[in-house]
């Protein structure tokens, strides 16, 4: 059985020609970046021309790029860098809805004593700037604020919170991880002074990320040690893992128009096709505000990690904010932060669409989808204006 | 989005007043939203992978579920769970009048692939069997019939064992515990103490974790993470889960004889030494009312009289008795 696989937003392919760049560096060419000794330093060189290519995706500078091991640490990282260059400054403000690179994070912050601000979002998972205006005061020592939410898609005005913040001194990062590769991010027009990305949202391998930092940003590192990234991240280069983000970036600037084009409209063939062929469906989020790649879509009174389930016997693969398939008892943080009821929560799927995605797979998902979806309700006890069995009342 | 059927109070209120009191599931499920749940947890929308720890048996039977459907004309329906917890069945049963054997099963789920799978074994399970061999099952039986759950699924199990229990109640005329009863613990979740004593001892849970998997209370915003190691810890510190524990399948009238006659031999003798009596007042499942008289009535040791008490019936009746003084 062949995969369908539409999860590009937990994790993504590598792509064939990242893999054949990295290849030598993971046989031959095995020299330490840091030797003096010609066969480690053309290594140096091959890590600069990465960081190149990484800078290219997002208009940075090359010196402005600090390698990570994943989008995680980079955000652990300038969370840390902001409270430890400035000590006397104990606020941070995020929203309610960020990964929980950043989220558990914070709370692990606020468990230590500083205050954190929770931004809350509207229905449709969007944020008001305003609400941040409102929320700063002399202690802020940082603004955190998502580009793209990760389940719904949809996209924060970080333009006009950076121009917010400008005049203010406050420092902001963005954690960029699901925007970067599928919208044109460019930090040379946005003020945004530190930056997540990850490797495998973009089709390079797990285990590498990058942080931006802007020039002239007071930076603390978070891993110390040796002097590599200019002290910046200490640790031996992923040699490898950083050649082929240099290459997934590079192939994803060049592909950044697909995506507004290609995929955007697989993606809302297979919206509209789903909501045309299931009743009781809706989509979770701004729709026209969202990624190209994502759709979040509820399907009341069943239960997600049933319909995941059943989708996984036809090999599509897709993920779901119900509490079965959260690891933990309650559903997703993001969808309940949107107020939307627990009816449409625990039946949410989302769909993430890549650039490998074809129309014969997105046909095929409309074709299985209903029928699932039909004989799951016919399972269940609850129904569009019921609380149980028409029976009992 | 049409309004709610009528005002409530942000609070405890849509626990009192109960899910009828909204026109819909819908309407109940929103309300809940705003009224319930603190969101400080992060529920990440990463798979955890439980589903590879299915056995086949488990994913046979999801896909493939019996006895799926309602029996319009059902003798006996038990239902548990709610839409906001994430899971809920209704089990509907036939059962022949003379032999009190249970002739039908049919299901209605809402829930997960173990949840599903679950409620397919109870009713391939409780099939063909009499009204008081089907409360001998338990559990650990439904989830042994599956091959076996992963622990953080074993709810499914314990939901399926309590719609069994409902719909026999409710075949019985018997009144169901209800839930606004016992204690509450989890108010996430909404489980009782009891109802986390009670699964303690049939699965012979010892920490927290393990109540969470079986109940999931604890499992939400986790403040009430310390209350259950409190009860666990009085619940073991009177008996050994290690030892071979037997829990008294004991019907009603045999449960009231057997704590009266522990009150009478064991209690009244001591506290009529000081002048004390008590009174059974009233026995409702695991509750045992009781009045206090003479010297013991305002008496400022009656706190530690009761738990005495308590722990005498639970030494000597059955285990989770939870004893309360007639106010």
């Amino acid at each position: 059985m062949s995969i369908i696989y539409l999860d590009n937003n937990a994790t993504t392919q590598t792509a064939p020609e990242v893999l054949e760049a990295m290849r030598p560096f993971l046989s031959e060419l095995y020299g330490n970046p840091s030797s003096m000794h010609t066969f480690g330093g053309q290594i140096h060189r091959k890590i600069e021309d990465a960081r190149s290519q990484v800078a290219g995706l997002i208009n940075a500078d090359p010196s402005e790029i600090v390698f990570t091991s994943c989008g995680t640490e980079s955000d652990n990282t300038a969370l840390m860098s902001a409270l430890e260059i400035n000590t006397r400054k104990k606020h941070i403000i995020t929203t309610r809805v960020e990964h929980p690179a950043v989220l558990n994070f914070c709370h692990h912050l606020g468990r230590k004593g500083f205050r954190i601000t929770y931004l809350p979002v509207g229905s449709k998972g969007e944020l008001d700037p305003d609400l941040i205006l409102k929320s700063v005061d002399d202690e802020t020592a940082l603004v955190s604020i998502m580009y793209a939410n990760n389940e719904t898609g949809v996209i924060f005005p970080i333009d006009e919170i950076t121009r917010i913040l400008a005049d203010r001194g406050i420092m902001f990062h963005t954690d960029a991880v699901q925007a970067v590769g599928k919208i044109p991010v460019n930090v040379q027009e946005t003020m945004i002074d530190m930056l997540s990305l990850s490797g495998h949202k973009i089709h390079a391998p797990k285990g590498i990320g990058a942080l931006y930092v802007r020039k002239g940003t007071r930076f603390h590192p978070f891993i110390i040690g040796g002097h590599q990234e200019h002290g910046r991240r200490a640790g031996t280069e992923n040699v490898a893992s950083v050649i082929g983000l240099g290459k997934a970036a590079e192939l994803a600037l060049r592909n950044l128009d697909e995506e507004r084009t290609t995929v955007s409209r697989l993606r809302d063939r297979l919206e509209q096709g789903l909501l045309a062929a299931c009743p009781d469906a809706s989509v979770n989020g701004d729709t026209q505000n969202r990624l190209p790649n994502t759709a979040n879509i509820s399907f009341e009174y069943i239960e997600g990690e049933a319909i995941l389930l059943r989708l996984d016997e036809h090999g599509i693969c897709a993920s779901s904010g119900s509490a079965c398939s959260s690891g933990s008892l309650e559903p997703s943080h993001v969808l309940r932060a949107m107020g939307i009821p627990y009816t449409a929560v625990h039946g949410s799927i989302r769909f993430s669409l890549s650039r490998y995605t074809t129309a014969a797979e997105v046909d095929r998902v409309i074709d299985i989808m209903p029928g699932i979806v039909k004989e799951l309700r016919e399972l269940s006890p609850f129904g569009r204006d019921r609380l149980t069995c028409p029976k009992q009342e | 989005m049409t309004a709610q059927a009528k005002t409530v109070i942000p609070g405890d209120c849509c626990r009192q007043a109960g899910p009828k009191s909204f026109k819909t599931v819908r309407e109940y499920s929103i309300h809940q939203l705003s009224c319930l749940r603190p969101i400080d947890l992060t529920a990440s929308l990463c798979n955890n992978g439980l589903m590879w720890e299915y056995t086949d048996k488990v994913k046979e039977t999801f896909l493939k579920p019996k006895n799926v459907g309602e029996i319009p004309d059902a003798d006996a329906v038990g239902e548990v769970g709610s839409i906001v917890c994430g899971d809920a069945l209704k089990l509907y049963l036939k059962v022949d009048e003379k032999s009190g054997q249970i002739t039908d099963a049919k299901f209605q789920t809402f829930g997960c692939a173990s949840a599903i799978a679950s409620s397919s074994a109870l009713t391939e399970m409780v099939k063909g069997k009499t009204l008081d061999e089907a409360l001998q099952l338990t559990n650990q039986d439904i989830a042994d019939y599956l091959g076996g759950l992963p622990d953080q699924k074993m709810h499914c199990s314990v939901m399926g064992r309590e719609a069994l229990e409902a719909a026999i109640a409710d075949y019985r005329g018997e009144p169901i515990t209800r839930k606004e009863e016992g204690r509450l613990v989890c108010k996430c979740f909404d489980i009782t103490e009891e109802k986390i004593r009670k699964v303690a001892i049939e699965n012979r849970l010892t920490t927290v974790d393990e109540i969470t998997n079986f109940t999931k209370a604890g499992g939400g915003c986790g403040e009430c993470k310390g209350d259950i190691e409190a009860i666990l810890r009085d619940l073991w510190s009177l008996k050994q889960p290690e030892k071979p524990l037997v829990v008294k399948k004991l019907t009603n009238l045999q449960k009231i004889a057997l704590i009266q006659d522990v009150i009478e031999t064991e209690i009244r003798p001591g506290l009529q030494t000081d002048n004390g009596d008590v009174e059974l007042i009233d026995v409702e499942g695991s509750r045992v009312v009781i009045a206090l008289r003479g010297m013991c009535t305002g008496c400022m040791m009656a706190d530690v009289t009761v738990k005495a008490i308590q722990a005498k019936l639970r030494e000597l009746v059955t285990a989770d008795i939870i004893v309360e003084v007639q106010s």
